[in-house]
């Protein structure tokens, strides 16, 4: 979790925006919002959130977190894909932007361009709905959260979960399995949608980045599985990805030549290891 | 991603997968890869009269690292030391249809097919020195 002391202490008299996530979209953590904008109010400097994890899923108030620009969207709410908002703030202070699409002057000179009235429509009945809400979709989905949660760990050794214990979404779970690898593990269990820090389909073979940051092994770092839960899981299908987990887990395991060294008692950091 | 049959076959069915004991008679030993990398395979083939009777593998990877590796063993076993050393990545590549970004799967499976092979050649090596040392005192 970010430390507001770190904000402030990095804040230097050229320092004219803090831009933070108001909740990771990897491991979940809700990070002391509040805290960072009165530490934002004290020196003058404007704060940004990007609070696209946050927004209709935890209560998101501006002007208790003293947030001054806010970026969010409809695709992350079951709103349409296509559509996103920046709130900008008018009063204390007055936030004043250059536009970036230019011509018109749409937006009050924010954003040319002719507004796209449906989609924007679609997510303003997302919010609403994300409204009505609230109070009984975090309390149901964190339960099925924990559940997930309690029934993995539980089951086998060596399993440890990414971000914040408590100050996280009610909906993201990621874990790391020591000794298997993220991707053969979503091979496993590909009839569930879940995504890993794997990067070898990428340009480079770095893993995850917030896990790296996060001070989690290059090793774990390969082993972690993001869990998401929302309006649409079911109870049921929590019970079916905790049993396909532990299958998986296990039979990659009894792969694994990095499970059989641990299980022979050798330090698989005290290895030299043959790279290619 | 989508993955290759035949990539998903070898994750349910692996060939060979287990270990040898690394002492045993006429067993060559290959570990190469590394975690950080996301990549560890061990690869073991036993060897009598010069042919490889049996091949066991483990491996810590992606499904293609997985399938890599197992489809090595499944070509090991019934092969001379010196054929083997002619397995090229390429066929490993083609019989998998891996994808470009999983071409390194297949180079780590034929680094591991060398290096069980020159651990197997450094371990008959040492158990002939002995014999050749007798010889000579013999005569």
């Amino acid at each position: 979790m970010i430390n507001p002391e770190d904000v402030r202490n990095a804040i230097t008299d050229k320092t004219i925006l803090i831009s933070i996530m108001f909740a990771n979209n990897e491991i979940g953590t809700i990070h002391p919002v509040k805290e960072i904008g009165k530490i934002a109010k004290e020196k003058g400097v404007l704060f940004h959130c990007d609070a696209t994890q946050a927004v209709g899923k935890i209560p998101v108030d501006v002007q208790e977190a003293g947030i001054d620009l806010m970026s969010f969207t409809g695709h992350k709410i079951y709103g349409p894909k296509g559509i996103g908002a920046l709130y900008v703030r008018r009063k204390a202070p007055r936030v004043r932007l250059v536009p970036m699409i230019d011509g018109g002057g749409h937006e009050r000179g924010m954003r040319s361009g002719t507004l796209a009235v449906p989609l924007i429509v679609g997510f303003g009945k997302a919010i609403e709905l994300c409204e009505q809400e609230m109070v009984e979709e975090t309390r149901r989905i964190k339960a099925l959260r924990d559940r997930l949660q309690e029934g993995i760990m539980n089951a086998m050794e060596e399993v440890y979960l990414n971000g914040h214990p408590t100050e996280r979404l009610p909906g993201n779970l990621n874990i790391s399995f020591a000794y298997v690898e993220g991707e053969s593990l979503l091979m496993g269990v590909k009839e569930i949608a879940l995504s890993s820090g794997f990067a070898c389909t990428s340009a480079t073979l770095e893993p995850s980045y917030v896990l790296r940051a996060l001070g989690v092994g290059s090793d774990l770092a390969h082993s972690s599985i993001r869990f998401g839960l929302g309006r649409f899981t079911t109870a049921e299908e929590v019970e079916y990805t905790i049993d396909r987990m532990i299958k998986a887990v296990n039979h990659l395991r009894e792969m694994s030549p990095l499970y059989e060294m641990a299980k022979e008692g050798i330090d698989l950091k005290t290895v030299e290891w043959a790279a290619h | 991603m989508a993955y290759s049959e035949k990539v998903i076959d070898h994750y349910n069915n692996p060939r060979n997968m287990g270990s040898f004991k690394k002492e045993e008679d006429g067993v060559g030993t290959g570990i190469v890869g590394a975690p950080e990398c996301g990549d560890v395979m061990k690869l073991q083939i036993k060897v009598e009269n010069d042919t490889i009777v049996d091949a066991k593998f483990k491996t810590f990877g992606c499904g293609s690292a997985i399938a890599s590796s197992s489809l090595a063993t499944e070509w090991l076993k019934g092969k001379t030391v010196d054929q083997a050393g002619q397995i090229k990545n390429t066929e490993i590549v083609q019989e998998l249809n891996l994808p470009p970004v999983k071409i390194h799967c297949s180079v780590l499976a034929e680094d591991a097919i060398k290096a069980a092979l020159n651990d197997y050649k450094k371990k008959a090596e040492t158990e002939t020195k002995p014999e050749e040392s007798t010889a000579s005192t013999g005569s």
